[in-house]
């Protein structure tokens, strides 16, 4: 993965595999911490204990068309190489939080990369989950809920409808745009 | 927060999706692309984007969506079209390069790129 914001879709993907009908994804840019923490919390069916300690073993998945997977142990390689650590808690019933911490300013962070792309994925993948989203920087914080746009367009229009896609994607590009440093 | 997009604006968007849903219901397109790790990984994200791009270009009015691991990581990208009566062809590798002559073939000619196909489903 090139990108965090690569991580950040699969893990999102993870979190509607579970069977989510809610997430709160939180990017948050410390500098005066040096430090980038991201979050997804679900409300998904969750994981006992035993099988949270089996998640970033890559020989392990709850997947049945093949034997490995990837995604936390792969995301947890990129903290673990980046100053920062991958932590899991679940609950069965209740949800997953996965938050993924970085040494913002360690030579080996992936770039966050393209946020607004990886949103859009998500949104048009999951045209009924409902997404809380907040991208902190010193700069300033982008956010937004998926209730208030799906309040907007009411029953008949989809998130998904492509005159309302594209109005989606310049409004998530701005808003990274927003937050971004040096800019 | 920084003045942005409005939702207000979003109410204009909401009417102009209204008139003509009805003929987007009608002429029904889907494409789907794969967005397991596998093709996240392989770049399905971006290819995903190249389709957008192209169908917002063309005008071309497809739903997209995405779909986890199928099982098939090697081909990752995979991306699949599928139009009421007719086959669902399943296009694997597909680099965001290939997309607007995916498009072109598919959508605008009605011919498969045949080269590209690695499998079809009958309709239902």
């Amino acid at each position: 993965m090139r990108e965090l914001a690569l991580h950040i879709l699969d893990i999102l993907q993870n979190a509607s595999e579970a069977g989510a009908s809610q997430v709160a994804l939180t990017i948050d840019e410390d500098q005066a911490a040096d430090r980038l923490t991201i979050t997804v919390r679900d409300n998904g069916r969750g994981m006992d204990e035993a099988t949270v300690a089996r998640a970033v073993n890559p020989f392990f998945t709850s997947r049945t068309t093949r034997h490995v997977g990837l995604g936390l142990p792969l995301l947890a390689a990129a903290t673990e190489r980046a100053g920062g650590q991958l932590t899991i808690q679940s609950a069965p019933g209740v949800g997953t939080t996965v938050t993924a911490t970085f040494q913002l300013r360690h030579p080996d962070r992936q770039p966050l990369g393209d946020m607004a792309a990886t949103l859009l994925a998500c949104l048009l993948g999951e045209k009924n989950l409902d997404l809380q989203y907040e991208h902190r920087t010193a700069r300033d914080t982008f956010a937004f809920h998926t209730a208030d746009i799906r309040a907007v367009l009411g029953d008949d229009v989809e998130l998904g409808d492509p005159v309302v896609r594209q109005w989606l994607s310049e409004f998530l590009a701005e808003g990274e745009e927003s937050v971004k440093r040096d800019s | 927060m920084p003045k942005l997009k409005t939702l207000d604006d979003l109410k204009r968007v909401r009417e102009e999706a209204q008139k003509s849903l009805k003929v987007r219901l009608d002429t029904g397109t889907t494409i789907i692309v794969g967005m397991g790790t596998c093709g996240i990984a392989a770049g399905a994200r971006d290819t995903m984007h190249a389709i957008l791009e192209e169908l917002a270009k063309r005008q071309i009015d497809a739903h997209v969506t995405t779909v986890g691991c199928i099982g098939m990581c090697v081909k990752e990208p995979l991306v699949d079209i599928e139009q009421a009566g007719k086959p669902r062809v399943t296009y694997g590798n597909v680099k965001p390069d290939m997309v607007p002559r995916l498009i072109e073939e598919h959508l605008i000619k009605n011919q498969p790129v045949a080269e590209w196909v690695l499998g079809r489903v009958k309709a239902e």
